[in-house]
Formats: C-alpha cells, sequence, structure tokens
C-alpha cells in the first residue's frame, strides 16, 4: 500500500464512538451498554460525557444483552457495545430470545469481528458471527465498509423501531463511499465500479480488496463489477438478480466464514432465482495465529487472490 | 381506585384469586393436553399475590410507561400466567382454552409480541432476572417510580446467567428490583439438590449483597408481609419463597413426574374437588 493511502486510512470504530455520542446528545433515551469492553470499543469519551448512561455490567455477556432488553423495556435505546465473538457467541440465545424472538428495541454493535485480532487466535477471531446472526429470523444485519458507512449505519439503527446487528471493523480501512451520497441506504448496495465480465460482491473489510482486485483484472482486460454489500440481511436481491444476469459469475468476498455469511446468502438466493457460477471467499477454518496481513494472505484475502478467484471462475 | 389500582386488598381476596387461577390452568392444561401443572401449582399463590394485590398496571393499555413490570423467568408456567392475566382483565377468559393451540395468543411459552401483558419472552431458562435487571436499572437511570419484579424458578438458578445478574443488580443498588425465588425443590426430573445442590440458597443471595428472606410461598399473609416490609436502601430484595410442587392437590404433590404430566379427565375432576373443597 502507498504511502498515500496509508495516510488516508480511517477508523471505523472512532466513526462509532463519535456518533454514538451525537445521538446521545440529540436523544436522552441512548445508552450503551458493555462487558468491560470501554476501551476496545472506543466508549471512553461516551462515558466521559454521560458516566450514568454508559451501563458496564462487567465480564458477562448474557447478563449484558438481557440488562439491554430490560433497558428497552423500560424505554432506553441501547446500544450493546461488546468484541464480536463475545457478543455473538457466549450470548447467542439471549440474543435470540430477549432481543430478537422478543422484538426488544436494541441495537447489537459486535466490536473488533473477522480476524483483527489476528495474533490472538480463533478464540478471539469472529468468523462465525454473520452466520449464528443469520439464522435468526428476520435480524438486520449490516457490515459497514467505512467510517462514513458505520456513521449512517448507526444512525439508521437507531432510527428504526427493533433489533438490529452491526459490524464495526477494528482495523483502519480506506473510503469507499466517495460520490456515494448517502453512503449506506439499508438493504441496498452500492455498485462501485462498472463491468460486465465478472461480479465481485464484498462487505466490511473486504471491499477495498475487491476494488483493488477490480483493478488488477482491468489490467488483464477482465471488466469487474464491485458490489459494496453493507447489508447480508435483507440482501439487495434486485442489484444480486442484475448482476448473475449481466456478468458471467459473481465472486463473494467477506472476513467471516462464507458458510452462513455473505457468500452463503448470495448463493441460497441465486440458487432458487438464477442460478450462477460462484466462488465464496472468505476464511474456511480456524485460522493460525498470526498478524491480520499474514491472516489475508493464508485465505487469499488480498487483491491477487481475488483476481485469481474471479479469472478462475471465468476461465474454468 | 383506578383501573390500575389492584383488585385485592385483604389476603382474603388474593387466596379466592390463587383458588380461581389454580382451577383456571388446571382447565386450561386439561383443554390443551399440554402444560407444567406442578411448576404452575408451585408458583400461583406468588402470582396472585402479584397480580391481585401489587402490581399497578393497566389492563386496557399494556405498555402503559409507568406501569410496574413483572417477568416470568419460569416461562413453563404458562398457564397459571395467562389465568392471572385474564382474570386482571388482559384478555377474556374464553381464551385460556386456546392454549398452546395453532396460532393462539397464548402459547407454549410467554411471546410478549402476542399476549398482552407479558413484557419479555421467556422458556429458556436463566433469562428472567437479567431482564428483570435491565428493567430495574432503566427505573433507575430515569428515576421512576415504578417496581419491577421477577419469578424465577429454583431449578434455573442453575443457569450462571442468574448469578451475574445478581451480583450487578447488587452493585447497583437496585431497590426498586423484587425477586421471588420459588423454591419447590424439584427440577424436570429429580430434586434440586440431588441434581446440583442450591443450599444454602439464601445465605448466597444475601451474600451476593440482596435484602433476603425466606417465606412459606403458599402463606399470603407472609408473602405480602415480607414484600411491604421496610427494606434497606440501596438493596435488591430477595424473597426465596418455599413452595410446593402440584401445591393444593394430594396426588400432584412434591412429585417431579408432575412437571410436566397432564392429568386425565378423572385425575382432573378429583383436583378440582381437592382444590374447592379445600380452599372454598
Amino acid at each position: 500500500m502507498s504511502a498515500a493511502t496509508e495516510n488516508a486510512m480511517h477508523d471505523c470504530r472512532k466513526a462509532f464512538a463519535e456518533t454514538l455520542i451525537e445521538l446521545a446528545r440529540a436523544d436522552e433515551r441512548v445508552v450503551a451498554v458493555c462487558n468491560d469492553s470501554v476501551g476496545s470499543s472506543n466508549l471512553g469519551g461516551f462515558r466521559e460525557e454521560f458516566p450514568e448512561r454508559l451501563i458496564n455490567v462487567g465480564i458477562a455477556e448474557q447478563n449484558m444483552v438481557g440488562v439491554a432488553a430490560g433497558l428497552a423495556n423500560a424505554g432506553y435505546l441501547p446500544f450493546v457495545s461488546a468484541a464480536s465473538p463475545f457478543l455473538t457467541g457466549r450470548a447467542t440465545e439471549q440474543i435470540k430470545a430477549d432481543i430478537v424472538y422478543s422484538g426488544a428495541n436494541v441495537k447489537l454493535c459486535g466490536q473488533s469481528p473477522g480476524v483483527s485480532y489476528g495474533e490472538l487466535g480463533p478464540t478471539h477471531h469472529s468468523i462465525e458471527d454473520i452466520a449464528w446472526m443469520r439464522a435468526l429470523d428476520d435480524l438486520p444485519i449490516v457490515v459497514p465498509a467505512d467510517p462514513e458507512q458505520t456513521r449512517e449505519a448507526i444512525r439508521w439503527a437507531a432510527e428504526v423501531e427493533g433489533p438490529v446487528f452491526l459490524r464495526i471493523g477494528r482495523h483502519k480501512v480506506p473510503s469507499v463511499s466517495e460520490g456515494h451520497v448517502p453512503a449506506f441506504r439499508p438493504g441496498r448496495s452500492e455498485q462501485l465500479t462498472d463491468g460486465d465480465d465478472v461480479t465481485l460482491v464484498a462487505n466490511g473489510t473486504m471491499v477495498t480488496v475487491a476494488l483493488a482486485a477490480a483493478d488488477e483484472l482491468a489490467a488483464s482486460g477482465i471488466r469487474a463489477r464491485v458490489l459494496n454489500m453493507a447489508t447480508v440481511h435483507p440482501l439487495d436481491r434486485e442489484s444480486l438478480l442484475r448482476s448473475a444476469r449481466e456478468t458471467r459469475g459473481i465472486v463473494t468476498v467477506e472476513e467471516s466464514v462464507p458458510r452462513g455469511g455473505l457468500g452463503g446468502a448470495v448463493a441460497e438466493f441465486l440458487a432458487e432465482s438464477e442460478p450462477t457460477r460462484m466462488r465464496l471467499m472468505g476464511t474456511h477454518e480456524f485460522a493460525v495465529t498470526g498478524a491480520v496481513e499474514y491472516l489475508f494472505d493464508r485465505f487469499s484475502l488480498t487483491p491477487a487472490g481475488v483476481a485469481d478467484a474471479a479469472r478462475d471462475l471465468l476461465g474454468s | 381506585m383506578t383501573v390500575t389500582t389492584p383488585p385485592c386488598t385483604t389476603p382474603g381476596e388474593v387466596r379466592d384469586l390463587a383458588l380461581r387461577i389454580r382451577l383456571g390452568a388446571l382447565d386450561t392444561i386439561a383443554t390443551a393436553g399440554l402444560g407444567h401443572v406442578g411448576g404452575d401449582f408451585s408458583v400461583t399463590d406468588i402470582l396472585a399475590l402479584l397480580y391481585g394485590g401489587v402490581l399497578r398496571v393497566d389492563p386496557a393499555d399494556p405498555s402503559w410507561p409507568q406501569r410496574d413490570r413483572f417477568v416470568m423467568s419460569k416461562g413453563h408456567a404458562a398457564a397459571s400466567l395467562y389465568t392471572a392475566l385474564a382474570l386482571r382483565g388482559f384478555f377474556p377468559e374464553s381464551e385460556l382454552a386456546t392454549f398452546a393451540g395453532p396460532d393462539s395468543r397464548l402459547g407454549g411459552h410467554p411471546n410478549r409480541r402476542k399476549t398482552p401483558g407479558i413484557e419479555t419472552n421467556t422458556g429458556p431458562l436463566g433469562h428472567g432476572l437479567p431482564v428483570a435487571v435491565g428493567m430495574a436499572t432503566g427505573a433507575q437511570l430515569a428515576g421512576a417510580g415504578w417496581q419491577t419484579y421477577v419469578v424465577v424458578g429454583d431449578g434455573e438458578i442453575q443457569e450462571g446467567s442468574n448469578w451475574e445478574a445478581l451480583m450487578y443488580a447488587a452493585h447497583r443498588g437496585l431497590s426498586n428490583l423484587t425477586l421471588f425465588v420459588d423454591r419447590n425443590r424439584l427440577q424436570q426430573g429429580a430434586g434440586t439438590e440431588e441434581t446440583n445442590a442450591l443450599d444454602p440458597l439464601d445465605e448466597k443471595i444475601r451474600a451476593f449483597g440482596w435484602e433476603t428472606s425466606v417465606v412459606d410461598g403458599h402463606d399470603i399473609d407472609a408473602l405480602w408481609a415480607a414484600i411491604r416490609a421496610p427494606h434497606d436502601h440501596g438493596r435488591p430484595v430477595a424473597i426465596v419463597a418455599d413452595t410446593i410442587k402440584g401445591k393444593g392437590v394430594s396426588f400432584m404433590e412434591n412429585l417431579a413426574a408432575w412437571h410436566h404430566k397432564v392429568p386425565s379427565a378423572e385425575q382432573v375432576e378429583l383436583a378440582r374437588a381437592e382444590l374447592t373443597g379445600v380452599q372454598a
């Protein structure tokens, strides 16, 4: 990555924290609920400005999610913020029964998802969260790609009645939303490049990778359409159908397991409506321990890896 | 008297209500052919006290923001809960006959999106207390006067989520929260003490920072006194209610088999005779 690009890297967690404070200033119902995760969720500023509205239950995720449901019942608008592996894994049944089945107006914010805790290993990786959450009835699932999308997705979540799951990335990313106003439209994808040969469907941190892969493919004469599919549920069916018909195949790219994840969601939909040749890119096993970049490389979640998958799909 | 005032003013009236709840739950279970009669009857007197004498709720406006909150963590005792709600006026008693039927609002476990008066969906165990702690935290933050009450079955206290919630409620000093433990000493297949012992339960809860008492869970006067007793400001209140599974029907009492056994038509008649004979 060039120095210029490095300088333009942005932090979605910071955007999350700033937006939550902005919402809390405007709406006294907004509370943050966390599990000793003030630091990792970047909630220090929130605590400083709204000490009473930061509900830190300690290291107790089941209670955290139950308490959030109770706060919603009492008329508050809770944003639960915790590392995604522990929020979605430890408290799955609370999310199911207390939040989704009960229809509680709680926003679940999974922090540091995917393999962002690279060196800490699979216990701290959150590559299953999308699959687990996708199985829960009609829970909206949003994986913003950059700070602008993060900000707008959080504002949207605050406005809609009912539960939402948001996945907030940890590592810094370039902006991919320039020229897209609004940056985030619920249930809609953003088409970032035009192309009729192949479609790259990505979200979160992988949107940048897909864009770079499209550049690489362009150099060899392959025109790739890149869709930023920030909403995993409900899917943007319209743009997927169009892409399935207008291009020769679809590659999905995500920082999670494709079975049950974005790849699984797209494949399930297209299998029923427009059977399409696909490659599903993501993490496929418990990752080894290593730095994030190393893990991306290992799972071919790189521009070259995605471009190879696209070429393989078109050539096969 | 406004619509939100609880209807019973004397222990005798609450006892009459408890009888009606037991008879209603018995019919409800017999009609549906399923239910959890043992746990329904152990918790009945607590429910009768809450819905008869304590809870300020408005059946015409179940989401009235200033209502007291009640959470039935042991959601499998749905038949007695639904009966208590119907008798308080949340829906017609005739609807109890639809219990657990296709598309009924009264499912096998309570669903707030369907049943008026239900605050949160329960069924999986160990969920009610954390949610109740969240409710009480909300009232505390808002400086609101409404109270939160929660009933937890004793077996489900084996779930670790309860201990997370017990700890946090005391940490926050939730004096607006009252926990009843339906201490019938039986879980689905066996006694709590032979499965994973809870005793000394009151001492454990007290050690977590709750103001804790032990009362006869079928003695309305004692239960009411425990609620009304002046409480140490700044601590949540726990009432360990010693109860009998299947209370009021001799052939059901203290038998784990009646956790979810359904009485035959003949047994329903015997049970009705015993209940009305003893308590009429």
